[in-house]
């Protein structure tokens, strides 16, 4: 497997949208490379005859019917909110 | 050199449930914005999603009608990305492992038969909505998030605008049949993203690809096309490259214009949600779906053809919507002069629909006016000249056909004295068409015709008036 470098840590950052700076990005790349290190380990094991797995519970076809269920109401979630105007929750401008 | 565009469409279609995706919440549309939430849809910490059957019931129909195959084994996965009109910061979809794969769409365009190859059915859920306000914020409901989203993805076997226009057009058509979604583009239940390249014709190789995003209504998939194909083609002819990008179809510009977005933005890094567990559907389940399925409309066409003696178009017409092919069954069983019901049908009640712009079902006339109004046609009661009337009035106050005659005073004069007597005033007062006449101007007698019946109020039957008014010519 290749080696985390520190464009990886700036890349992985980004994405989850974290501001790290210059020591934190070093001391994250060597911690990282140290935990994918070890569990690179795993890729050493024989999984040919294994199937992939998709949930760690022995579980399948968990379901509901269509029944409605009662929301909360608007002000109860506009509290929790930052900020609200007018029923909508009010966020900086996002535009593309 | 001569060029092919390659195009893929990408449907997204809000699915007709009661509640959303993973929790109780309503979906019905319109509502005050945030009051149909929960902590399930909003992601608060520690909340449980849970599946909703009708979401998968009708997103396998969907599969089935497409000739999809259903996939044995299948799962859920967090999509990750931020964006205000997404609480969670992922949005929960399928990657992998969908709920359908395979499959096609057969539709008419120009004519011919196409059938258009697809790639997947899977589900995914909604996000929420934005408004850009001018004071540099946006306002955020949450409503819509988590509202049952099936996407339909297409290989890029289409090749031109108008094959996408009536590829939508048939699969709008399908969905409705299967009362799956609404499929209202204007209240956003049904969305189109497309892909799009160019290669010299005869080519088998893909050329790089742009996405094609925006495009709000069935004509605008059409113009945004047509128009990214055209710049495509001017790009290379000048010889320069195509650049891998997501561009926004703007309807005031008539243009697609690049969007703003990096390109790391596409790293979505999906993983299994660990909070839903596998689907794995067995046959009987499938099987009860698949009874579920009603007659399609290209069955449905050619059993109009066949039972109801209709042409190959008026039966297209007809079966292009399920409310219309509805109605006219409902008329049938009613009457049984099929082609003068497909008639009004095709004349009178859908001029009506396109001029008022509504649908079939807010029309007051009901299939049992229609086909009672038909029958006093047929009876004698009416003229085809006074059910014109009849029709308007109907379609104006809902009232009942023999109510309409009796109240306007609407019968057909069939007593040929009456008639007589004003075939009588009508020569006298035309002097000069009834010297023609006589002189052997033998197109003469449709304006006199034309006279009595207008001097009957339109009552009168025509074949009785020209009758009459020959023998009195004779004298
Ligand atoms: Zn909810």
């Amino acid at each position: 497997m290749k080696e985390i470098t520190i464009e990886d840590v700036e890349y992985a950052a980004r994405l989850a949208k974290l501001d790290l700076s210059e020591e934190e990005r070093k001391s994250m790349t060597s911690q990282l490379r140290d935990i994918l290190g070890y569990v690179a380990k795993l890729s050493e094991l024989d999984t040919d005859d294994v199937e992939p797995t998709a949930h760690v519970l022995p579980i399948k076809n968990v379901w509901r019917p269509d029944e409605r269920q009662k929301s909360l109401n608007q002000e109860e979630v506009l509290k929790i909110a930052p900020k609200a105007h007018e029923g909508q929750i009010r966020v900086p401008r996002v535009l593309e | 050199m001569e060029y092919e565009g390659v195009i893929g469409l990408e449907v997204h279609a809000e699915l007709k449930t009661e509640t959303k995706l993973f929790c109780g919440c309503s979906t019905e549309f319109g509502a005050e914005p945030n009051t149909q939430t929960c902590p399930v849809c909003l992601g608060l910490p520690g909340v449980l999603p849970v599946l909703n059957e009708k979401a998968l019931q009708y997103t396998v129909k969907a599969g089935l009608a497409l000739g999809c195959e259903i996939s044995a084994f299948s799962k859920f996965d967090r999509k990750n990305y931020f964006y205000p009109d997404l609480p969670k910061d992922f949005q929960i979809s399928q990657y992998d492992k969908p709920l359908c794969e395979g499959g096609a769409l057969e539709f008419f365009c120009d004519g011919e038969r196409r059938k258009v190859g697809l790639i997947r059915v899977h589900l995914e859920e909604e996000a929420g909505k934005l408004i850009h306000f001018p004071d540099g914020e946006s306002g955020v409901d949450f409503n819509r998030v988590g509202i049952p989203l099936m996407e339909v993805v297409s290989k890029p076997e289409i090749h031109t605008p108008d094959e996408a226009y009536f590829y939508l057009l048939g699969l709008k058509r399908l969905l409705e049949y299967l009362e799956i979604s609404d499929c209202n583009m204007e209240e956003g239940s049904l969305r189109c993203d497309a892909n799009a390249s160019v290669r010299p014709r005869g080519q088998e190789k893909l050329e790089t690809q742009t996405e094609i995003k925006n495009m709000n209504s069935f004509s605008g998939v059409r113009k945004a096309l047509a128009y990214e194909i055209q710049r495509q083609i001017e790009v290379l002819e000048s010889g320069g490259r195509i650049v891998r990008e997501t561009r926004r179809w703007d309807p005031d510009a008539q243009k697609t214009l690049p969007m703003r977005s990096k390109e790391w933005a596409h790293d979505y890094r999906y993983f299994p949600e660990p909070d839903l567990v596998p689907v794995v559907l067995e046959k009987a389940w499938i099987d009860e779906v698949r009874a579920t399925i009603p007659e399609l409309p290209d069955a449905r066409r050619e059993r109009f053809i066949q039972e109801y003696g209709l042409s190959q178009y008026d039966s297209g017409v007809l079966t292009s919507q399920k409310a219309y092919a509805d109605y006219y069954e409902e008329c049938t069983r009613l009457h049984s002069n099929y082609k003068a019901l497909c008639n009004w049908l095709m004349g009178g009640v859908l001029r009506e629909l396109n001029e008022r712009k509504i649908g079939i079902g807010e029309l007051p006339i009901s299939p049992k006016m229609l086909s009672d109004m038909v029958r006093m046609i047929d009876e004698g009661k009416i003229t085809s000249n006074i059910a014109k009337t009849v029709f308007a009035e109907m379609a104006e106050t809902g009232k009942a056909p023999e109510r309409i005659v009796e109240e306007k005073g609407l019968s057909p004069i069939t007593d040929a004295g009456e008639i007589e007597h004003v075939v009588e005033e009508v020569i006298e007062k035309n002097p000069k068409p009834v010297r023609d006449y006589r002189s052997g101007k033998e197109k003469v007698i449709g304006f006199l015709v034309g006279q009595v019946m207008k001097a009957a109020g339109g009552k009168a039957d025509a074949r009785l008036v020209s009758k009459i008014l020959r023998e009195k010519l004779k004298e």
